[in-house]
């Protein structure tokens, strides 16, 4: 066993194990929290198969600002209290467990069929570590970004506008109805 | 020796159920959400792996432009949330049934 299994052991076991906990975790804070550990336990896995980068903003953007944000909104609206057991769609919880494990088994088969496929994945990853070594990570992804997908480079910015307004027209409105419920 | 990528594609798979499950189980509209995160993460794995089985870069791109769509569709879906708990003063999303009459 070298350093890699060991670490992919480790990586799965909390990976897996925060997700499970985050099904069975009460309190929305709890849910939050196995979101952070799974998705730092995700960032191991991206620096173990050579993609630095993705790692890094894995951290800082999803289990540092996004995370931030869950925990910030759980906070606001001090949503802890239980959930309602009762089911409004008879049996739903049930189907949704059998199918659930359907679906897994069908993923897992078609992505074990597709490694079986691809006989050359030892040199993918040989080429993947020659990229990473001579150009760099960040910077054979920054070529393939800025020229590749340059176009929907482009089209993130738009989408990042078009999300900061339609935030700030939703939090506008709604202080425009509070100010109508004073009023009324 | 290194970890097969199938091992990691098995862990991604899992976790993509694990977040459909809970999607579909869970009630809270914020915890929903939480959920729908988990599978877009389970997905960037798959993008990671594809990437070095292939020897490719272009799986990692696509994991960036994930995490920005991810970005801007959280902060869309958190102010609607608000917006609900505000009016209906619950983020219970089975008492938020208006279309249903």
């Amino acid at each position: 066993m070298n350093l890699e299994q060991i670490l992919f052991g480790v990586m799965f076991i909390v990976a897996l194990g925060s997700s499970l906990a985050m099904l069975f975790a009460r309190n929305a804070v709890h849910t939050a929290l196995f979101l952070v550990a799974a998705q730092i336990a995700l960032a191991v896995a991206f620096l173990l198969q050579g993609a630095f980068f993705i790692a890094a903003i894995q951290i800082i953007v999803y289990a540092g600002a996004i995370m931030v944000l869950f925990l910030f909104v759980i906070m606001l609206l001090g949503v802890d209290r239980r959930e309602a057991l009762i089911e409004p769609l008879p049996g739903q919880r049930s189907l949704a467990i059998g199918l659930g494990a359907l679906l897994a088994a069908q993923i897992a088969y078609v992505a074990w069929r597709g490694v079986g496929a691809i006989s050359e994945a030892r040199r993918g990853a040989e080429a993947l570590t020659a990229l990473n070594r001579d150009p760099g990570n960040v910077e054979s992804i920054a070529r393939a970004l800025f020229s590749r997908y340059l176009l929907p480079f482009e089209a993130t910015s738009v989408l990042l506008v078009v999300a900061i307004v339609g935030v700030m027209v939703l939090a506008r409105r709604l202080s425009a109805v509070g100010q109508d419920g004073a009023a009324e | 020796m290194s970890v097969a990528p199938g091992f990691y594609l098995m862990l991604a798979a899992l976790m993509f159920t694990v977040g459909v499950v809970g999607a579909l189980v869970r009630r809270n509209a914020i915890v929903i959400f939480m959920f729908i995160e988990l599978m877009l993460n389970a997905v960037n794995l798959f993008f990671v792996t594809f990437s070095r089985m292939h020897g490719h870069i272009d799986g990692q791109v696509l994991v960036f432009f994930v995490l920005v769509v991810a970005a801007a569709e959280v902060v869309v879906g958190l102010a609607i949330i608000t917006l609900i708990f505000r009016h209906r003063t619950t983020a219970n999303v089975d008492d938020a049934h208006l279309l249903r009459r």
